[in-house]
């Protein structure tokens, strides 16, 4: 066992440099990617629960016609923050949760290239979160949408929208710097031997995404300033008066709105592809392909956002331009999920809950995306859009896919991460549960749609027969409920195990399952070499010449490739913890609360924001 | 498990069943009641029906496949370890794209084809999206209407739109949307939608949009504001109420007579509270106020012809005195956000304002 | 819990061994300046997009003096030449002089922003501001992005100068200084982009003026 150091001791300077290792101030000054993992996964869930509870109340609000038990302002706070909470404080961070936790040991590296970095991102997101969320108690929640379009959100008289600006301009600085501290993760920092192409799908997955988040981010982040302008300096740039133009909140929303959605899903895509061939006990079928698909789906996916336009009156070339790129887009995902099913083809499945969450994923994905296809079909478009036919299609790619998905992975991964595991027969009851309540909620919505149901509105007349299905809708919205609530006594449950778990309790392919449930501090104690595609799973087991898998005999050939890569070391240096990032990050939410409340908050956050860096920078990452 | 899926399948037949079944499906996208509703519905039919096929071939693949290679207790081998078929791959990427251009060629032609300006004897309206109702001028008949769109049978109605806001104004004389200024004061996006005509078409601020609808039969075809404008939203419809050519041709000659001054007693005296109090925002053509000045403003509906018209405050409410009288007493306290204050109106007065407005057929 | 060991071999830092071969502080800056690419190009977007639009004056005809802004992107211009001194004479582990021209760069880019301040001050009395049009809204923000992100690389510059007083920016740690060139040259290559579609493509009469 390789000795491991985090050193302590501070040479001059002001704060002694924090040294827990356990209690909330280590939880507080932590760099370690593991721990900020959990924090992201947490804090999602956390907001899972918000964001849930604001659909159940729409739900109700919408289970019978006419209906006051939320009024209009009401109505529009809840549901722009529904939706506000699902995509940038639940999906995102709870596939930063996966990225944070996994890349690294995936990749076999100790941590991720700028563990303060990822710290920061972590703050930044949490206070970003908490200042959307403040605003119920500070003049009026964000109530234009989450697509918040002008010039609505601008002449909105509430505070609510410069909220949601100011609040996802903090969240967008976490992602970026992120995504930046992912990317240069994988690129740079895998084990010797691990070539781009014997990296796990969800590590390219993660490399796709990272990419997505770092050129989509700007554009949107421009978008949010400029709306902020004109709510709090008067500017013009949505002016209609002054030759403003609403659309072009449009374009820079969208163009940033399309490859988010693609952010959301390929996590979840990732995530499946480990759990498929490790449950069907054979590799994931046609992984190039799979992995060429995520790449082209990310390059493609710059191209379409105009398809959230078609009913603008952008002109038919525009329209068909977008609608093209549209459906050329619908061939690489089609390609994923045939390889899907082509892992499952011939295999020996293991039904264990993870199993079935990734089951149901390429199920209710098929169903998301064909009903995506229909979208692109312009025409059919000008009805099915800002109907809850739309609503049904998103729902069943980022719920039926994105959040199955996910589930898919706390299950596959909470031994690795907490050494016990979520109990299989309750997780069985919370998969059906949560099936069956999802198709009930979201299914009779397509029907809703095509029905002449539009969206966001906060109720409809008995006379156009919308009744019954927005009743079925509600029941299995509560259906869902029921589910997650399953999932929370399961979770909190399994602690009441004691830690007992083997490094790779279910005979898994990739390198997290080398080293021991939870890993060390320094995830390794020996950086491994990597010779191939599924590495662990070449170590344990080698193929004959007819395809056949045998053991490989402990102690046999593999071991003497085994060695460490960098062959010296026997002392780990860890990145010390830190107290800045959470210091800087703190200055963010200070310096919103100022554009909106006066001058003291703008200098105290910058004071804060600025301590935050010159103390960082000035510490070293190691002591 | 298998069991369970007949279920789901069942119940997902009887919803499809359902949908074409569904009674009062007054704003259904199933029901084309018009040649360019039926463009639409015509390009949708078939691809439902493809992409059906396919949810059926994949979700039975995957059903087989998870149902056919479950782990048997007594298995102790591996099942072989392969890795891709490259021939496979080249197949499932040809064959969709193979159907996606199948798809997409109609839906290109559809698209130019519903785009173009229609040709010959053409009926053209201006739509203006105030929050949260529609107003409908007819420039060639010199009409202004609000949330009622009125239109003959036998030819296309070519819409012309653009969304305003309250800071506008307007002659009498209905508008075409070019004659607004910059100036359009609190306009938002909105988007106008009678799926049994037409699909629907944002109409934005700083922006001319236009759409072709035209309905084969007479009848009243419901529709909505389908872009989320704000507080009433959900209050924001019309009504397209459509004529045999010459009930069409009557319907232009009541709309074009003037107002009726009303009748002395409670009309005569809802009429002067009217001129003291609504005359600032509401325009009756064909009536003064006691100075002789027209009524002219607009940043209000029209009130010229409002007892023919079946339903008011953004057909949020049918035209009863009922409803009149619960408006008039409090607006906002009945649609959030209602740019119409409340007056703080006597008893007295809103009966004679309710019969004033009896008055204007 | 305190140490005898303070190695230089830190593994989780760009001092090992990496996959390229490149640092990996070098190659986050490059995926930042990618990133703010966008970010500007989201904003230039904007400016042309709005070319001609405004309903009212002033144009831009009637404030910029191409003359005297000139001047100033050749400011900002020469700055990037003494930051690469700079990072010249690190690399020849002479900090005093890096020092030097980091100054230099400083001062320049300090010119620079105050050189705009005294332009902006300027269109402000001729009624040009933020809310008068959309070319003072798009104009503004454009630019004051740039001139916020050429600030921060001013304090950048400063804390390296600081930092290399107290004996940490050694010649073999050089990198630091190339780095923070590497985003100064960024800021200078968009002030190019947007003196050019800004200030020297004319935009032509817009209507009503």
């Amino acid at each position: 066992m390789a000795s491991v150091s985090i050193p302590t001791e501070r040479r001059g300077g002001l704060l002694r440099r924090p040294d827990a290792t356990t209690g909330v101030w280590s939880w507080l000054t932590t760099v370690d990617h593991k721990r900020i993992g959990i924090l992201y996964g947490i804090t999602a869930f956390l907001f899972f629960i918000v964001g849930g509870t604001e659909a159940l109340l729409i739900r109700l609000q919408l289970a019978q016609p006419d209906q006051t038990i939320l009024n209009p302002s009401v109505y529009n706070e809840i549901f722009t923050m529904h939706g506000i909470t699902m995509v940038f404080l639940v999906v995102m961070p709870l596939s930063a949760a996966f990225f944070n936790y996994l890349l690294p040991l995936m990749i076999g590296a100790r941590d991720v290239a700028f563990p303060r970095l990822n710290a920061f991102s972590y703050w930044a997101f949490l206070f970003a979160g908490t200042f959307i969320y403040s605003s119920w108690f500070l003049g009026g929640a964000p109530n234009g949408g989450w697509f918040g379009y002008a010039p609505n959100s601008v002449v909105d008289p509430t505070r609510g929208m410069t909220f949601y600006a100011i609040g996802l301009l903090i969240a967008g600085i976490a992602s970026t710097v992120s995504a930046v501290n992912l990317a240069v993760t994988i690129i740079n920092m895998r084990a010797p031997g691990m070539t781009l192409f014997r990296m796990p799908v969800f590590v390219w997955m993660g490399l796709v995404v990272q990419l997505l988040l770092a050129f989509s981010l700007p554009i949107i982040t421009i978008g949010l300033v400029e709306l902020l302008f004109d709510r709090l300096f008067s500017t013009h740039f949505f002016d209609p008066a002054a030759g403003g133009d609403p659309v072009l909140w449009q374009h820079l929303f969208w163009l940033f709105g399309h490859p988010e959605v693609y952010i959301l899903i390929l996590p979840a895509f990732g995530i499946i592809s480990e759990v498929l061939p490790v449950f069907a006990r054979k590799p994931l079928f046609g992984y190039q392909f799979v992995v060429f698909s995520g790449i082209a789906i990310g390059f493609i996916g710059f191209g379409v956002w105009a398809h959230h336009m078609f009913a603008v009156g952008l002109g038919p070339v525009a329209n068909t331009a977008f609608a093209v790129s549209t459906i050329i887009i619908a061939i690489p995902t089609g390609v994923k999920i045939f390889n899907w099913l082509g892992t499952l083809w011939k295999g020996d499945i293991w039904f264990t809950t993870a199993m079935l969450f990734s089951i149901g994923v390429i199920s209710m994905f098929v169903i998301g995306g064909l009903s995506g296809v229909m979208h692109a079909v312009v025409p059919s478009d000008y009805q099915q859009t800002d109907t809850y036919f739309i609503v049904a299609h998103f729902h069943y790619v980022l719920f039926g896919g994105a959040i199955l998905g996910l589930f898919a992975g706390m299950y596959y991964w909470w031994p690795k991460v907490f050494g016990r595991f979520l109990n299989e027969r309750w997780g069985k009851i919370h998969f059906w549960t949560t099936l069956i309540g999802f198709n009930l909620a979201f299914g009779p919505m397509h029907i809703l749609g095509l029905q002449g149901m539009p969206r966001r509105i906060q109720s409809y007349p008995e006379s156009l027969g919308l009744t019954f299905w927005n009743l079925v809708s509600t029941i299995g919205a509560f259906t869902i409920a029921v589910g997650t609530l399953v999932f929370l006594v399961i979770a909190i449950a399994s602690f009441r195990k004691p830690k007992q778990m083997v490094a790779d309790p279910w005979d898994a392919r990739t390198l997290e399952w080398l080293t021991t449930s939870p890993p060390p501090v320094h995830n390794f104690d020996e950086i491994p070499v990597v010779h191939s595609l599924d590495e662990l799973w070449h170590r344990k087991y080698a193929e004959t010449e007819g395809g056949r898998v045998v053991p490989v005999a402990a102690g046999g050939s593999g071991q003497e490739a085994h060695g460490d890569g960098h062959g010296d070391s026997h002392a780990i240096h860890l990145p010390s913890p830190s107290y800045y990032p959470l210091v800087a990050a703190l200055g963010l939410p200070v310096l919103g609360y100022g554009l909106i409340f006066g001058l003291p908050f703008v200098v105290a956050g910058l004071v804060i924001l600025l301590v935050g860096l010159y103390g960082w920078v000035l510490e070293p990452s190691v002591e | 498990m298998r069991r369970r899926t007949i279920l789901v399948l069942g119940l997902g037949a009887l919803a499809v069943v359902a949908a074409a079944c569904a009674p009062n499906a007054t704003q259904s996208a199933l029901e084309p009641k018009g040649p360019y509703a039926q463009e639409s519905y015509d390009l949708f039919v078939p691809v439902f029906w493809v992409a059906t096929a396919i949810f059926f071939i994949v979700q039975g693949i995957l059903l087989f496949f998870v149902i056919r290679y479950r782990h048997r207790k007594k298995r102790t081998t591996m099942p072989p370890q392969v890795h891709g078929n490259t021939k496979l791959e080249i197949a499932w990427t040809i064959l969709p794209a193979i159907i996606l251009a199948g798809v997409a060629v109609p839906t290109v032609a559809t698209i130019w084809d519903l785009a173009a300006e229609p040709e010959g004897d053409v009926l053209q309206v201006t739509v203006l999206a105030h929050q949260w109702w529609w107003e409908f001028d007819y420039p060639e008949q010199g009409i202004i209407t609000a949330n009622e769109l009125h239109i003959p049978t036998d030819r296309p109605v070519y819409l012309t739109m653009c969304a305003v806001g309250l800071g506008y104004e307007q002659q009498i004389a209905p508008s075409t949307c070019q004659e607004h200024p910059a100036a359009v004061g609190d306009s938002v996006i909105h988007s106008f939608w009678v799926p049994e005509l037409a699909g629907t078409q944002d109409v934005i601020p700083s922006r001319t949009t236009y759409l072709t609808i035209q309905a084969d039969e007479p009848g009243t075809y419901e529709g909505q504001c389908k872009e989320f404008c704000g507080l009433s939203h959900a209050y924001m419809k019309f009504t397209v109420v459509a004529h045999d050519p010459s009930d069409f041709d009557a319907w232009v000659a009541g709309q074009q007579a003037p107002a009726v001054a009303p009748p002395a007693g409670d009309a005569g005296a809802g009429a002067i509270v009217f001129y003291s109090t609504c005359t600032g925002c509401h325009a009756i053509a064909g009536l003064e106020d006691p100075d002789g000045n027209p009524l002219i403003a607009n940043g209000g509906p029209s009130l010229t012809h409002f007892e023919s018209r079946q339903c008011f405050a953004g057909c949020m409410l049918a035209n009863t005195d009922e409803n009149l009288r619960r408006w008039l007493e409090n607006p906002p306290a009945v649609k959030a956000g209602s740019w119409m204050p409340d007056y703080d109106l006597s008893e007295q007065e809103l009966d004679q304002m309710v019969a004033f407005l009896n008055t204007l057929e | 819990m305190a140490t005898a060991e303070h190695q230089v071999q830190v593994p989780v830092t760009d001092h090992a061994a990496t996959s390229t071969g490149l640092p990996n502080m070098k190659l986050a800056i490059w995926l930042f300046l990618a990133s703010d690419c966008l970010l500007f190009g989201a904003l230039i977007s904007t400016y042309v997009l709005y070319r001609g639009a405004s309903v009212t004056g002033p144009y831009p005809a009637d404030v910029f003096d191409i003359p005297y802004t000139s001047v100033s992107s050749f400011v900002l211009l020469a700055s990037s030449l003494t930051m690469v001194l700079a990072l010249a004479s690190i690399q020849r582990g002479d900090p005093a002089r890096m020092r030097v021209w980091l100054l230099a760069t400083a001062m320049l880019g300090l010119t620079f922003v105050g050189g705009q301040v005294y332009e902006f001050t300027t269109f402000a009395q001729e009624g040009l501001t933020l809310s008068t049009n959309v070319f003072g809204t798009s104009f503004y923000v454009l630019t004051g992005f740039h001139g916020a992100h050429v600030t921060v690389g001013i304090l950048m510059l400063l804390t390296v100068v600081g930092m290399s007083f107290g004996g940490r920016i050694t010649q073999d740690r050089a990198e630091t200084v190339e780095i923070v060139g590497l985003y100064w040259h960024f800021v200078d290559i968009v002030w190019i982009v947007i003196f050019t579609v800004v200030y020297l493509i004319p935009t032509g009469t817009p209507p009503g003026a």
